[in-house]
C-alpha cells in the first residue's frame, strides 16, 4: 500500500480518489429516486413520471434538483441556528465517509484498511447523530419526535446488523473488505455455485435474512420507517427543512441504502466476483457485476417499501430485541460450531 | 504544508475548540454536541498515528454514549429553546485551581520528556495481534470486563422494571 501520510505528491490523487465514490453516488441517486417513482407506479398499477424529458420520464430527478437549487433556505427562528445548517452536511458526510472502504472492483477500493467493517460501521453510527442533530434543531415536536424514534430504532438494530456482519467475519476470518471479496472468487461449490459466502454455511443463509432486515432499518425503509413515518410526523426530521438541505437529506438516505446493499453483496454475495467464475470477469465486469448486486438488493428495499404496511413501535421493538437479536446470536453459535466441524 | 500537517492542525483546532464549547457552554444538548465533534477530531487524530482499529471503536463506542447523552439532555430540558434545565457553574475557585495544577503539570512533562519522533512504519496487522492478545495474553481482564458490564446490563434492566403498582401492565404503547 502507497504510505499517503508521508508524501506531498499524493495530495492530487487522495482528491481524485475521493471523487469516484461521490460520482457513483450521485448519478445512482439520480437514477435511482426516478427508479424509485417508477417502481412505485408499476407497483400501484399507475404511470409514475412519463413527461419530462421525452422517453418514460427519464430527466425527471434532474427536474426536480434543479427545482430545489431555486427554492428558499428557511431556517426556523428558534432553531438552533449552527447545527440545524450542518446537520444534512454530516449526514452525507457519515454515508459518503463510509464508501471508502467499499471495493468497488478488483482494482478499485478508496482505502485498503484492515478493519473495514469496523470502520464502516463505526462511520455509519454519525448518521443517527445527525438525524437527532437535526430533529433537536429544528426546535420542532414532530422533528424531535422522529429523531427520538431514530436513536432508539439504530440502538436496537446495530447489535443485529453487528453480530450478523460478525457471523460473515467468523468464516472469512478478515475485517477486510477486499480480502472477503478475494477470498470469494471460483466457481465450484456444489460443482456448479459461485464460491460466493451465502453458499458456504447454511447458517449464513439465516445471517443474510437478519442482516437484511436489520439494515431495512438502518436505512429507515419501509417497514422500519418511523423516524419520518408521513401520515403520523409530517416528515419526520425532515419536517422544517427545505430546499438544497432537504435534497441533501435525501441523498444521504438513497446513498446509505446502497452503502448497505453493497456491504450486504460484499458479505454474502461475492462482492466484484463473475457469477460465472471466469467468464465475464476483469475490473470492470467486477464493477458492473458489483453495482448489479447492490442496486439488486435495493430494487428488493423498494419493492418491500410499495408492498408492505409500517409496523409500530412497540412492534418494531419486539421484532428487534425479542426475535432478530436472540435468533442472530444462536446462529453466531451455530456458524462458528459448523466452521469447527467441517 | 503537508496534508498530513494541515489535517493535523485542522482537527486539533475541531477538538480543542469543540472542547471549549462543550465547556462555556450553557445548553446541555449544546454541549453534547460539542463533546461529539470533541471526540470526533480525537478520532481523527487517532487516525493520523496509523492506531486505526482505536480510532473506529473510539467513533463506535462514543457516538453511542453521545447519543444517550443527547436523549437525557432532550429528556431534561423543556421543549423547545426555553430552557429551565441549565448548565450552572459551581466551585469556580477549587475547579480553577486544580485545572490550573493539571494544566502546569501536564505542560512540565510536555516540556521535559524527550520525545522519540522517527519514521515509523506503517503497521500492516494491528487488529491480529489485537485480537490475539486480547483472547491470548489478557483473557482474564478482557473476560472480567465482560462480566461487569452483564452486571450492569442486569442492574439496569431490573431498576427499568421495578414498576410501581398502579404502572405495573404497560401493555399499551
Amino acid at each position: 500500500m502507497i504510505n499517503f501520510a508521508a508524501n506531498t505528491t499524493y495530495t492530487l490523487p487522495i482528491l481524485v480518489h475521493a471523487a469516484i465514490p461521490l460520482t457513483i453516488i450521485l448519478v445512482y441517486a439520480l437514477v435511482a429516486i426516478w427508479g424509485e417513482r417508477k417502481i412505485a407506479g408499476f407497483i400501484q398499477d399507475r404511470l409514475g413520471p412519463m413527461n419530462v424529458g421525452g422517453w418514460h420520464g427519464w430527466a425527471q430527478s434532474i427536474a426536480d434538483l434543479l427545482k430545489l437549487l431555486q427554492k428558499e433556505d428557511i431556517v426556523p427562528n428558534n432553531a438552533s441556528r449552527f447545527l440545524y445548517k450542518f446537520a444534512p452536511f454530516m449526514m452525507f458526510a457519515a454515508s459518503y465517509a463510509a464508501f471508502a472502504v467499499i471495493p468497488f472492483s478488483s482494482s478499485y477500493i478508496g482505502s485498503n484498511i484492515n478493519i473495514g467493517v469496523f470502520y464502516l460501521l463505526a462511520v455509519t453510527s454519525l448518521l443517527t447523530l445527525s438525524i437527532i442533530m437535526a430533529a433537536w434543531a429544528s426546535n420542532n415536536k414532530w422533528s424531535l419526535l422522529g429523531g427520538m424514534r431514530s436513536a432508539a430504532q439504530m440502538v436496537s438494530y446495530e447489535v443485529p446488523t453487528i453480530a450478523t456482519v460478525l457471523t460473515v467475519i467468523i468464516v472469512a476470518g478478515s475485517l477486510n473488505l477486499m480480502t472477503i471479496t478475494e477470498m470469494q472468487a471460483g466457481n465450484d461449490t456444489l460443482g456448479f455455485l459461485p464460491n460466493w459466502l451465502i453458499f458456504q454455511n447454511p447458517f449464513l443463509i439465516v445471517a443474510f435474512i437478519i442482516f437484511f432486515i436489520s439494515i431495512l432499518a438502518e436505512a429507515h425503509r419501509v417497514p422500519f420507517d418511523l423516524p419520518e413515518s408521513e401520515s403520523e410526523l409530517v416528515a419526520g426530521y425532515q419536517t422544517e427543512y427545505s430546499g438544497l438541505r432537504w435534497a441533501m437529506f435525501m441523498l444521504a438516505e438513497y446513498a446509505d441504502m446502497l452503502l448497505l446493499s453493497l456491504l450486504g453483496s460484499v458479505l454474502f454475495f461475492g462482492g466484484w466476483n463473475s457469477p460465472f467464475g471466469e467468464f465475464m470477469a476483469g475490473p470492470v465486469w467486477g464493477f458492473f457485476w458489483f453495482m448489479l448486486k447492490g442496486l439488486l438488493l435495493v430494487f428488493v428495499m423498494m419493492w418491500i417499501r410499495w408492498t408492505l404496511p409500517r409496523y409500530r413501535v412497540d412492534q418494531l421493538m419486539h421484532i428487534c430485541w425479542g426475535i432478530l437479536i436472540p435468533l442472530s446470536f444462536i446462529n453466531l453459535v451455530l456458524v462458528a460450531l459448523w466452521e469447527v466441524i467441517f | 504544508m503537508e496534508l498530513t500537517t494541515i489535517l493535523f492542525y485542522l482537527f486539533s483546532i475541531i477538538t480543542i475548540g469543540a472542547a471549549a464549547v462543550m465547556v462555556f457552554s450553557k445548553n446541555i444538548v449544546h454541549s453534547a454536541f460539542a463533546l461529539m465533534f470533541s471526540l470526533i477530531g480525537v478520532a481523527s487524530l487517532y487516525v493520523l498515528l496509523y492506531a486505526d482499529f482505536i480510532a473506529a471503536t473510539q467513533l463506535l463506542v462514543y457516538v453511542g454514549g453521545i447519543l444517550i447523552l443527547i436523549l437525557f439532555g432532550v429528556m431534561l430540558t423543556t421543549q423547545g429553546h426555553s430552557f429551565d434545565f441549565k448548565t450552572i457553574t459551581v466551585n469556580l475557585v477549587p475547579a480553577s485551581i486544580l485545572s490550573v495544577a493539571v494544566a502546569a503539570m501536564l505542560i512540565f512533562v510536555f516540556v521535559k520528556t524527550d520525545w522519540l519522533i522517527s519514521e515509523v512504519a506503517e503497521p500492516n496487522e494491528t487488529i491480529y495481534d489485537l485480537g490475539m492478545m486480547l483472547m491470548g495474553d489478557y483473557i482474564l481482564p478482557f473476560i472480567v470486563a465482560g462480566v461487569l458490564l452483564l452486571i450492569a446490563i442486569i442492574g439496569a434492566i431490573l431498576m427499568a422494571t421495578r414498576l410501581s403498582p398502579q404502572t405495573s401492565k404497560p401493555d399499551t404503547e
